[in-house]
């Protein structure tokens, strides 16, 4: 009874988004800011990828508030699972496609990850993809090999000195006259990759620091005693 | 076009039913997966490149990582037809 | 006859989702199905975001070196799924951590039995007679003199 209670509930639901849903503009939004930002955009920030330029240029306060809530979300998970005790049994080695195959893909990952944190600001990609290419890169000889001592301490500077060059940089700005997180050193010639001033910068700190972080998070979830 | 967005959406959509209806907990994440990457070829034919990549890598890969990860803490990490007693280290290897 | 099916369609599959996603953190009994539920229901909301943002006829918000600016689709939503997706996945991995606890100190994840057990616990520490069950909505029959400090059950944490 509870459960055809809650179904009809949830068609009710439906019906009723359906029907806002149809009130809605779809393919004519009313841009406001998007206009705006596109029109001003390739001269004021000098990124050929506009949703970089809103992600890190005119809403760069949001991506800070990101970066937080990521960190508080690793940091979490670090502290409730635990350390691992010292003689429980862990799972054995993989076979030999995973551990030849994490061994030739590190490298060629490692490439993919850091072209993509690079070439943010010109092609659709940027810090968090890279980053967690990255993540990626680094857990693969984990899962081939478990048991692999991760340098926990390490992952934690690169994140720390990753994470305070970005804030450092939009203090700069701040200092600077201008608004937290304003892009400096100007624009650039359109379309290389040491254009947009800062934005790459900031997008290499940012992937450096997400990938660090899942890193980690991946590493303490494998971890964790297998009951 | 329509055709195309149809079918990705159906399969969108009874992929996101297999995720609750299904018993085995490894196929509700295979189907999660499935739910993601429908989700980011959505996107691409939405004009939103970035998102979609996003979506593939974080959504689909790390997020079906993180799941899959935690099956086997989790004790869900059921093998078909055997005793679930006998969890032993030899069956992890075939895992 | 297309122009008039396209947004229906794409409506029905976010709204779709995102109802999925609710109806199965209602309705699941699993502690890890609810997490699952959770993250298609985010899914769904992403996708009723970035349709926001379409426009017909548009193309990618990325610039070549002539490209006209006129028909973009619009980058704003575009960057707040952008944030809002792995977001999402931060949480979903905290949440999995939480079940992973839950899991070591109960040993089980079905919703019933966590329940009941949550519910003895808060009673016990509290020192008071646990609350009645859906079975035996008044407690149970003669309830006994509970003493202000009692030891815990034989359940390990």
């Amino acid at each position: 009874m509870r459960n055809l209670a809650s179904l009809l509930f949830a068609g009710g639901l439906a019906f009723l988004l359906m029907a806002v849903a149809a009130q809605l503009p779809f393919g004519h939004p009313p841009v406001l800011a998007g206009g705006e930002i596109l029109a001003q955009a390739p001269q004021q920030v000098g990124a050929a990828n506009i949703v970089t330029a809103v992600v890190l240029g005119y809403r760069g306060l949001d991506t800070l508030g990101e970066i937080s809530i990521l960190f508080a979300a690793a940091t979490g998970i670090g502290l409730v699972l635990g350390r691992r005790r010292a003689n429980a049994p862990r799972d054995p080695d993989a076979g030999t496609i995973l551990r030849t195959g994490a061994a030739l893909m590190f490298p060629l990952l490692l490439l993919v990850g850091f072209h993509i944190i690079l070439h943010g600001h010109l092609t659709p990609g940027g810090g968090f993809q890279g980053g967690v290419i990255l993540a990626a890169a680094f857990f693969l000889p984990l899962l081939a090999r478990p048991g692999t001592p991760v340098n926990h301490p390490g992952l934690s500077l690169i994140e720390g000195v990753s994470g305070a060059i970005f804030i450092l940089i939009g203090l700069i700005a701040l200092f600077q006259g201008g608004e937290f997180l304003q892009p400096l050193l100007g624009t650039g010639t359109f379309g290389s990759l040491l254009s947009a001033g800062t934005l790459p910068i900031l997008y290499l700190a940012l992937g450096l620091k997400v990938g660090a972080e899942l890193a980690g998070l991946l590493s303490r979830l494998a971890d964790a005693e297998a009951n | 076009m329509i055709w195309l967005v149809s079918v990705i959406v159906i399969l969108m959509l009874g992929s996101a039913l297999a995720v609750l209806l299904l018993k085995n907990p490894i196929g509700a994440v295979a189907a999660a997966s499935v739910v993601s990457l429908a989700l980011s070829v959505l996107f691409v034919i939405l004009r939103a490149p970035d998102v979609a990549m996003t979506e593939a890598a974080v959504g689909g890969g790390l997020g079906s990582l993180i799941l899959a990860l935690s099956l086997r803490r989790l004790g869900l990490w059921h093998v078909e037809g055997e005793d679930r007693k006998r969890l032993t280290r030899k069956e992890t290897r075939d895992a | 006859m297309m122009a008039h099916n396209l947004p229906f369609v794409l409506y029905a599959g976010a709204i779709g989702l995102l109802v999925i996603g609710i109806a199965g953190i209602v309705l699941s009994q699993n502690l890890f199905r609810i997490i699952l539920a959770l993250a298609i229901a985010e899914a769904g909301a992403n996708l009723l975001l970035v349709l926001a943002g379409y426009h017909w006829g548009g193309t990618a918000p990325i610039l070549d070196q002539g490209k006209a600016l006129a028909t973009m689709v619009d980058p704003v939503p575009q960057a707040l799924v952008l944030t809002a997706i792995v977001i999402g996945v931060g949480i979903q991995a905290l949440a999995l951590g939480l079940a992973i606890q839950a899991y070591r100190a109960y040993g089980t994840l079905e919703m019933r039995q966590l329940r009941d057990r949550l519910e003895q616990d808060i009673a016990l520490d509290a020192g008071m007679a646990p609350s009645g069950s859906r079975q035996a909505p008044a407690g149970e029959r003669p309830i006994p003199p509970v003493p202000a400090v009692q030891r815990r059950g034989s359940h390990t944490l």
